[in-house]
């Protein structure tokens, strides 16, 4: 178990100073600091002074080390674009994009598993049918035309909901929200739908899927033969076998809730960390893609190590077949 | 066996109406519907500047009084533009075209580079073992740990912040390089599995021992055998490059606006959604879904078609 943990933390710690190396070499070898500072016109001994007040005249894996460290505590300089700390930018748009994604799992969760496990009960009635046509329908609609569909339909023509930015909100200290007031909850709506819309298809056809293999497994016809309910049968037996893998593939799906929001962000204007990273790449603004790249990589990281330990710690035959497989 | 004499070609024809795969096809209206769709899009994309009723790509012929106007069953709508035309007075149906002509054009390379990419990495890999198969293997098992549009994003930024006057053309090298490298990954790793197992087999070790040299037995033997399964991933890749490149136009890191893709129309189109032209932006979303839908169908059909234990 030890050695396993240990082993996934290693495997963590070099994809992280990979990502960190990425970011490095887009420092310096993508537009050059000190003509950036500079300008064109600064003379060669200027221009060395620079280089030696920055510390780039140093040996490069020192010059590595020192950007490890200051990444490691959140510094990755000024905006090129907007002249403000990269690390205060980041820190504002955070809240916005963690409240979307994770409104948005909450409700591909809430509403994909019943979809999944009615799909699975009524499998080949009508209405499973129609559930399953339309989740292919959201597999392979593109986000983006998702949103543009939501905002036509309900913003332009009912004009029921607002369809850019967060509305009103609320500051809790460094954290603001908008889930405190009406304003920013009608604000909420369409970009969550739109970004859950995909998960929701994708947890509702694994849940169907998974549940449909465990009806067929012995136990559940033996739980039938004892005489229980079908309520029993399937919600205290076969759903609960469901979950499992339901929850790693939800855990796993849930970075990528976050890398989607940058589509999502554009479209409704969400003031988010994707919308902040969308500019930095069409101005090549340096400090912000590094800042990004590194973070949306931690948290990557950190949920690939999570489910592989969850994973662990609740399938207990993994455990079983690596302790028969140890020397 | 591939130089055939051309008296052959007839026969050879034949042959494939004979065949499984062709069998397979008659009997599946689902792939004769998706190839047929896919076929009349490819076909207006590829002959555009023939097919296409106006020319979008010279300015000169644009008409501004005739922007904004609505489909042409509508009350505003006149007949010449069938689904209406944008804010610079462009025929919709037109732009549809020269976009799908884009988009397909983006698509197509970027999953034969990665094709190109990924099967001769899963080669190697597959059949050298060792270390550079681990080191082939971790380099893949990091880059699925991120979704393919992230990965896209961020080789499509830091290409551009390479190259910051990017033209036109460098534009779309950007951009294919950006998607071919997120997608080879998987071809590597279907390759890898098959060439393992290929690698065993006997006619690998009688080719070996008769002296043929490594190369030439991943090229002419184990080759051949591992590309069933690339050619329907590759099918299915395409529809996915179609996505990714409309995504990045559409956030505004892909495709230029002078040679719009479906994606650019789309984000161009955006903009007007709330002053009620939704046509400029609806119907390059319908002709990207239409696309991918039927693509996606065909490499469906064509995996359980060519699949020997479906039969």
């Amino acid at each position: 178990m030890l050695a396993f943990v240990l082993r996934r933390l290693v495997q963590a710690v070099i994809v992280m100073l990979a990502v960190a190396f990425i970011a490095f070499m887009l420092f310096q070898y993508v537009g050059d600091p000190v003509t950036n500072l500079l300008g064109q016109d600064a003379t060669p001994e200027q221009r060395r002074q620079l280089r030696a007040d920055l510390g780039l005249d140093r040996p490069f894996p020192v010059q590595f080390a020192r950007f490890v460290g200051n990444a490691a505590r959140g510094e990755f300089g000024l905006s090129l674009r907007q002249g403000r700390k990269v690390s205060s930018l980041m820190a504002e748009r955070l809240p916005a994009t963690l409240e979307l994604a994770l409104v948005a799992a909450a409700l591909a969760l809430l509403v994909g598993v019943p979809m999944g496990v009615y799909a699975a009960l009524r499998r080949g009635r009508f209405g499973a049918q129609v559930l399953m046509t339309l989740s292919l329908l959201g597999v392979s609609l593109p986000t983006f035309l998702i949103g543009i569909l939501l905002i036509l339909v309900f913003a332009v023509t009912l004009k029921w909901l607002p369809s850019f930015g967060r509305g009103e909100v609320v500051a809790l200290g460094p954290w603001t929200t908008g889930m405190l007031t009406v304003d920013g909850w009608k604000h909420l709506v369409l970009p969550a739908i739109t970004l859950a819309l995909f998960q929701l298809a994708l947890i509702m056809r694994l849940v169907r899927a998974e549940m449909l293999e465990v009806l067929r497994a012995d136990y559940i016809r033996f739980a039938r033969a004892r005489g229980l309910t079908d309520r029993a049968v399937h919600f205290g037996h076969a759903l609960k076998n469901t979950l499992v893998p339901v929850i790693t593939m939800t855990g796993l799906q849930l970075g990528s809730l976050i890398a989607f929001a940058i589509i999502t962000e554009q479209v409704f204007q969400w003031p988010g960390m994707g919308l902040l990273f969308i500019q930095a790449i069409q101005f090549a603004d340096i400090p912000v893609m590094a800042a990004y790249l590194c973070l949306i990589s931690l948290i990557f990281v950190l949920i690939n190590l999570g489910v592989d330990l969850l994973y662990f710690a609740v399938d207990p035959r993994l455990r079983i077949e690596r302790a028969a497989g140890a020397p | 066996m591939p130089a055939a004499p051309a008296q052959a070609a007839p026969r050879s024809f034949g042959r494939v109406l004979d065949s499984d795969v062709w069998h397979s096809f008659v009997h599946s209206p689902v792939a004769m519907a998706a190839a047929l769709v896919a076929a009349v899009c490819v076909f207006c994309a590829v002959f555009a500047n023939v097919v296409a009723p106006h020319d979008t790509q010279n300015l000169a012929t644009l008409e501004l009084a005739d922007a904004r106007l609505p489909p042409a069953w509508m009350a505003e709508g006149k007949a010449t533009y069938v689904l209406g035309t944008d804010d610079q007075g462009r025929d919709i149906l037109s732009a549809l075209m020269f976009g799908a002509r884009t988009s397909l054009f983006v698509g197509v390379t970027s999953v034969l580079v990665s094709v190109l990419l990924g099967v001769s990495l899963g080669l190697l890999a597959g059949f050298v073992g060792g270390r550079t198969d681990a080191f082939v293997m971790r380099v893949c098992d990091v880059m699925l740990s991120f979704p393919a549009i992230l990965v896209a994003l961020l080789i499509d930024g830091i290409g551009r912040a390479m190259f910051p006057q990017a033209h036109d053309t460098l534009a779309f090298a950007v951009l294919v390089v950006a998607i071919s490298l997120t997608g080879w990954v998987q071809y590597a790793r279907t390759v890898r599995g098959c060439t393992m197992v290929e690698r065993g087999k006997e006619y690998v070790q009688a080719a070996r021992v008769i002296g043929v040299p490594p190369l030439r037995i991943m090229r002419r033997h184990v080759l051949p055998n591992v590309m069933g399964p690339v050619l329907v991933l590759a099918t299915i890749q395409v529809a996915s490059a179609i996505l990714i490149e409309a995504t990045l136009s559409f956030l505004g890191v892909g495709a230029p606006p002078t040679s719009p893709s479906l994606g650019t129309l789309i984000r161009v189109g955006n903009d007007f959604l709330f002053s009620g032209e939704w046509w400029i932006t609806i119907f390059p979303g319908g002709m990207l879904v239409l696309i991918a839908l039927s693509v996606n169908l065909l490499g469906d059909w064509l995996r359980d078609a060519l699949n020997p234990r479906l039969r």
